[in-house]
């Protein structure tokens, strides 16, 4: 600590008060400097980390649709669906208020159902999650959180507890889905919550009433239209 | 014999962030940090290394500017200069490890303001050579993750009944899961501060008797 108050004093006293240009300039290159700086990581990093969100997206869309061996991108126009051509110029048109379910296929070119993705605020800041959606059943068939900032420990469960998952291997979703306490789910529509993580895991079930709301419609008129079957599973 | 004293004094200037002028434990700065994300020891690690970078090159960059930043706008250029290192951080962890990323979060952000990094630049690479600068900040760096350890390792066994992810009890332990809130947190430093101090105390009573 000594040595360093020896240092400061003649640093101090010869300094002379200097012209708002001055300021200004140095101001100015301290600004600029950072500015490279950051553009050039940016460029750098960008394409980067737009893959990794990419890549991430497409392993959970393979996860939640058991069997799944490629997908399409649908979106939405005029209260339809309709694929979306997936233009690798403009990919960064991609942006988060464009709503977009992908429709999986099996190896055989079957459809086995849809992912979709949703968001809701839980405890502590938006759950970003994908689930799947077979659209003859009319049931959820695979959960997966992408994005959470959830207690860790507490509700942060709701993606680490394997129990909580077995809540989504055939969930109805009609009339809706409930929120029940664990041990006592009854019906095909209930989730079991976890204990500890109340809030974040009702945020899971708004979250999914929500998000079928919009689509569970859209999906079905899709589907007569089209006149698609889901593909059964082979046990 | 000038030497020498030089280098005695390039190893002080390392040596005290590690314990006599300890970021966490003596001067007390970098509070939020130390409690929000040291709630598993991998947090505390990717916590502590990511404030190393933004100290380390912030300290290079003041230290070689100091004589072209005038006084009256040195804490603005400061920020300026952090806040470049800090956005670079985030970017450089979302795109090499986004696991890490996701866990960290918001918190990345707020390295721009822990009160280390930019006291390290305002008491010390302000008034002194870039190689002294560079010793100090990495003195402070590894104080200051050394400590972000003490507190979430402890943490994590206690709440979450692991360490660094892997599992150290049976299924029959039951986590402390306070330990995992914020409140673990200040548990947490507030025994290390206790313990810390004591050990200070006692040594200064023992050095007294002696003479």
């Amino acid at each position: 600590m000594e040595e360093q108050e020896i240092q400061t004093t003649p640093l101090i006293t010869e300094e002379k008060e200097p012209s708002s240009l001055k300021l200004i300039l140095a101001l100015g290159i301290a600004g600029l400097i950072s500015g490279v700086i950051l553009v050039g990581t940016f460029i750098y990093t960008d394409p980067l980390i737009k893959a990794n969100k990419a890549a991430a997206t497409q392993r959970a869309i393979f996860k939640v649709l058991e069997g799944c061996e490629s997908f399409t991108t649908l979106t939405l126009e005029n209260d339809k669906l309709i694929e979306k051509v997936v233009n690798p110029d403009k990919e960064e048109k991609n942006d988060k208020n464009e709503l977009l379910v992908y429709a999986g296929y099996n190896a055989n070119k079957e459809l086995i159902g849809f992912a979709i993705p949703g968001s809701e605020p839980g405890f502590q800041d938006i759950i970003g999650t994908i689930f799947g959606y077979d659209g003859t059943k009319k049931v959820i068939i695979g959960f997966e959180v992408l994005e959470s900032k959830e207690t860790p420990g507490l509700g942060d469960k709701i993606f680490k507890d394997a129990d909580f998952q077995t809540n989504f291997t055939a969930l109805a979703v009609e009339p809706e889905i409930i929120p029940v306490k664990k041990g006592e789910k009854q019906n095909p529509n209930e989730v079991e919550t976890i204990a500890g993580a109340t809030i974040s895991s009702k945020a899971v079930v708004r979250l999914l009433n929500k998000t079928m709301a919009i689509w569970q419609k859209t999906i079905d008129d899709y589907i007569k239209e089209n006149d698609l079957n889901i593909a059964e599973k082979d046990e | 014999m000038n030497e020498i004293e030089e280098k005695s004094k390039a190893a002080q200037e390392f040596l005290k962030g590690l314990w006599k002028e300890n970021p966490i434990f003596v001067s007390v700065l970098g509070m939020c940090p130390a409690l929000a994300v040291t709630n598993t020891a991998i947090n505390s690690l990717a916590m502590g290394l990511a404030t190393t970078f933004v100290l380390l090159c912030s300290s290079i960059l003041v230290s070689l500017l100091k004589s072209i930043i005038p006084k009256q706008v040195r804490i603005t250029a400061y920020i300026i200069i952090i806040a470049t290192f800090v956005t670079v951080v985030d970017f450089g962890l979302a795109a090499f490890t986004p696991a890490i990323h996701k866990e960290l979060g918001a918190f990345i952000a707020l390295i721009v303001v822990n009160c280390l990094i930019l006291g390290r630049q305002e008491a010390f690479a302000s008034k002194n050579s870039v190689g002294l600068s560079i010793l100090d900040a990495l003195g402070m760096s590894v104080g200051f993750t050394f400590a972000m350890l003490c507190i979430g390792m402890p943490r994590e066994i206690l709440g979450s009944g692991s360490l660094f992810n892997i599992p150290l009890f049976g299924d029959s332990f039951e986590p402390w899961v306070v330990m995992i809130l914020p409140p673990g947190g200040f548990f947490m430093l507030g025994f290390l501060l206790l313990g810390f101090n004591w050990y200070a105390q006692r040594k200064k009573v023992l050095k007294v008797k002696s003479t």
